[in-house]
């Protein structure tokens, strides 16, 4: 006998002048291996055919999908049900502008940090087409792509308690990326110059050290080691330069 | 009306879009990308095995070259690929790969000394050289002679993506995200743009440009069992489509990968076969060897799919609740492997079927996957039939992949074609100036918006949307797959002509209003079933079997009558397209002969 399943979904769409925000009900039987991607697009072809979310690749690799699961930040493509109780109450993730529902608009959110953060190679070389590829230790290329396979969902963002109060604070997200660069040789860039773009409370001196964000990541990503990490280089980096100017 | 003008609109911002998108603007002219979901999430980023490029760095690629890349690209394409192309595309593939890794790619490298492989199950030692330590190292894939495919771990589309993105937004490219073209603005000679429709508030924009570009992707969407992204429904082939002018080369040509999760149909990377792995039946011993004695499990994907479904029809599936599966064993690799190389699939095993592949087998089936088929373009880029219109990647036929694309190529093709097609559009644009007649464009965006009229307020009927799309998938699934034959074929296409007509009495049940997710399908809806349409009536007219094309009623290759490419239009108030035919090649570098694996029944050509 499967279970029955009791949905609370956030409903509000801004493009639509009655609408106001509420929470909808909606009523599934439990299937074999039930995913929330399955039961929402389920309850959208059967019951309401207005409502709003995002999934795309449905395989846990493109990060469209996060939302608040029962109050938590996780990607709901992956989440199954039989690991919910009855009761499965779904909201938007906090911190990013609502679209619709459960969709929010992370794209503007991170190419914002993308410039911010200038989160490219920066090297004076120019790219030889005609010559060998630069040599690279394998173990370097695999730390690098540890702090790479960060898939920007935002479940990191919404569970950071500073990024929740102030709206200025990057996040582990952010300081992450800043984090590969600074492990990859091919990017010139020198402490300084991180520092200018994270050495600030908006920056890495404002984590206050909850660990949400590592809680959360659906990667299960080394965030709080690389935040740490991080804290002590600019922070060295602040003594070393205070030194120089006195 | 919101109308934006630029020097080339890039539909679609996955790999292929935004490689042409940094050519372009490297060479000083504005690019304008639109993506359906954010960039990063585009397909792109779900390949995981790795990109082919013959650079011969690792101990097993010794030797390689681009001359074998390109036979094995042809073998593999079963001679439906366009020779010119393949050629240029393996020349070029090394400095592509090599200048990712200049963008940041942190590609795997060689570890000089000894280490340890698996093939087919059985452990061998191999010695790499000191020289090339830590120059870029390469794995092996189906239907390859050399291991040439580069990768970083099981995230080489991730890693690709990213860093490609980052570019895009160094050169401060412009993406308007959540954007869909829902049509091409053209005057039968020339396009000059695409109206679009913004999917955060529902509204429509005119985008105005010099050149145009089609980087949708595949459309592996018009089937129920695929591995392909939610976003993979064909808008960009649809919209050429319904221009009435533009081809779609080989829409029969229809990939299948032997190893989507059974049932979710999330894709397991060849990878895991290039890195040893087996498949096993359901008395867990391996049928690949008993089929293909010399290249087993690491045939071409054509070929392996084709086995897989052969083995289960003799009785030899495993039974499941959602119908007969085989396995997938990457056990022997053990769990160092698997944690590094293997580490999505590790994660997507687990995730999504409670399976941890380091001690228990994987279930897998042949689930659809690639579309060779696509919008024709010649060897520029340059799409049949418009001028200022291209076309890149996986919503192209270039056509690098003729009959079966070869694993490791498509990733190759997205970077490789996109700065090719690239340079070629910023040549296009030096010389370029177009007319925009404001009547062409207000004739185009009223005929979108009464459309979008009429579907919201139910004029046409009350159909609904998800059921048509439904049974289209279905269709296809049962009578276009992996084997067909002509009586099935019929019915599919009459089947799918009475999905046509309703899809015409396509009616919302919600209002609408907004980024209505009912609204996006059915604006899109006609235009899928367009695409089974085509892709069930060119493998009707094709009496042969070629790469994925298998007719049970035609086995043999033909190259006496069918060494050809299916040219596919739509035109105006027709009910079925009109079928055309190029030479496959003009030139022949590699003539027809035996691919070396798969059946080898040939009606000889001249």
């Amino acid at each position: 006998m499967s279970r029955g399943l009791r949905f609370n979904v956030f409903r509000y769409n801004p493009e639509d002048g009655d609408s106001v925000p509420h929470s909808d009900t909606f009523f599934l039987d439990e299937t074999q291996s039930m995913s929330l991607f399955i039961a929402l697009t389920r309850i959208r072809e059967d019951q309401d055919s207005s409502l709003q979310f995002d999934f795309c690749c449905r395989a846990g690799i493109c990060g469209a999908c996060a939302m608040m699961i029962n109050g938590r930040p996780g990607l709901a493509c992956h989440t199954l049900t039989k690991d919910l109780p009855n009761e499965i109450t779904l909201l938007p993730l906090p911190t990013f502008k609502l679209i619709g529902d459960l969709s929010v608009d992370s794209g503007t959110w991170f190419r914002s940090t993308h410039e911010k953060l200038e989160s490219w190679i920066h090297t004076d070389k120019i790219f030889n087409p005609q010559a060998e590829e630069e040599r690279m230790d394998n173990a370097l290329a695999e730390d690098i792509y540890e702090l790479e396979r960060c898939i920007e969902c935002g479940c990191c963002t919404a569970g950071c308690g500073t990024v929740n109060m102030r709206e200025d604070f990057m996040g582990a997200v952010a300081l992450n990326r800043i984090a590969r660069f600074m492990l990859d040789p091919r990017d010139e860039r020198s402490e300084r110059e991180y520092f200018e773009v994270v050495g600030t409370d908006e920056g890495i001196f404002g984590c206050m050290g909850l660990t949400g964000c590592e809680d959360v990541c659906p990667k299960h990503l080394p965030l709080q080691k690389q935040l740490g990490v991080l804290r002590r280089k600019m922070a060295w980096s602040a003594v070393k330069h205070w030194f120089r100017f006195r | 009306m919101e109308t934006v003008y630029t020097d080339l609109l890039c539909i679609g911002a996955g790999l292929a879009g935004e490689r042409v998108a940094i050519q372009v603007a490297s060479a000083g002219f504005q690019a304008i990308c639109l993506s359906i979901v954010p960039p990063r999430r585009s397909h792109s980023a779900a390949a995981q095995g790795g990109m082919q490029a013959a650079l011969g760095n690792c101990v097993m690629g010794k030797g390689d070259s681009a001359d074998i890349h390109f036979e094995d690209t042809v073998r593999g394409s079963d001679w439906g690929c366009d020779q010119a192309v393949a050629r240029l595309f393996v020349e070029r593939a090394p400095e592509a790969v090599r200048e990712m890794a200049f963008w940041g790619i942190p590609w795997n490298r060689v570890v000089a000394g000894k280490s340890t492989y698996f093939m087919g199950g059985k452990q061998y030692d191999k010695v790499e050289d000191r020289q090339k330590e830590g120059l870029i190292t390469a794995r092996a894939f189906g239907g390859i002679a050399q291991w040439r495919t580069c990768y970083t771990a099981d995230g080489t589309g991730h890693t690709l993506l990213y860093t490609v993105d980052n570019k895009l937004v160094e050169l401060g490219v412009t993406v308007h995200d959540r954007t869909e073209a829902v049509s091409l603005i053209h005057d039968g000679e020339t396009c000059i743009g695409a109206v679009a429709r913004c999917l955060k508030t529902g509204g429509l924009r005119a985008y105005l440009a010099r050149a145009t570009l089609i980087a949708t992707g595949g459309y592996g969407r018009i089937y129920r069992e695929t591995t392909n992204a939610l976003i993979n429904d064909g808008g960009g082939a649809i919209i050429a489509l319904d221009t009435g002018i533009i081809p779609l080369g080989n829409p029969e040509a229809i990939q299948f990968h032997p190893t989507g999760i059974v049932p979710t149909n999330i894709l397991v990377t060849e990878g895991c076969r290039g890195d040893g792995g087996t498949l096993l039946d359901v008395n867990e011993e391996r049928f690949m060897l008993e089929y293909e004695p010399e290249k087993a499990e690491l045939a071409s994907r054509d070929v392996v799919s084709r086995w897989m479904i052969h083995h289960i029809r003799r009785g030899l599936g495993v039974k499941s609740s959602y119908g007969d599966h085989l396995w997938l064993d990457i056990r022997h690799l053990g769990p160092q492997h698997i944690k590094t190389k293997l580490r999505e699939v590790e994660a997507i095993c687990n995730n999504f079927l409670g399976v941890d592949p380091v001690t228990k087998l994987i279930p897998v089936r042949p689930a659809q996957h690639y579309t060779m088929a696509g919008v024709r373009t010649n060897k520029d880029g340059a799409v049949y039939g418009l001028a200022g219109l291209f076309a890149a990647g996986e919503a192209a036929c270039w056509d690098l992949h003729g009959f079966n694309r070869l694993g490791g190529n498509s990733l190759a093709e997205t970077v490789v074609a996109g700065k090719m097609v690239g340079e070629k559009i910023a040549e296009f644009l030096q010389g370029h100036e177009v007319h925009f007649s404001t009547a062409v464009i207000r004739d185009r965006v009223a005929r979108d918006r009464e459309k979008i009229d009429r579907v919201i307020s139910g004029k046409d009927g009350h159909e609904n949307v998800y059921d048509i799309r439904n049974a289209m998938q279905d269709e296809l699934m049962e009578r276009v797959g992996i084997f067909r034959n002509g009586t099935e074929l019929q019915q599919a296409v009459d089947n799918l002509q009475g999905l046509y007509e309703r899809a015409k009495k396509v009616g919302l049940r919600s209002n609408g209003v907004g980024a209505n997710p009912e609204l996006a399908l059915a604006i899109r809806i006609r235009g899928m079933v367009k695409l089974a349409i085509c892709t069930a009536y060119a493998a009707l007219h094709r009496t042969e079997s070629r790469g994925c094309h298998a007719r049970e009623d035609f086995e043999a290759r033909n190259d006496r009558d069918w060494l050809s490419r299916t040219l596919a239009t739509w035109k105006e108030g027709d009910h079925l397209p009109t079928l055309n035919y190029e030479p496959a090649t003009k030139v022949e570098e590699l003539p027809p002969g035996l691919r070396g694996y798969g059946a080898s029944k040939i009606i000889g050509g001249n």
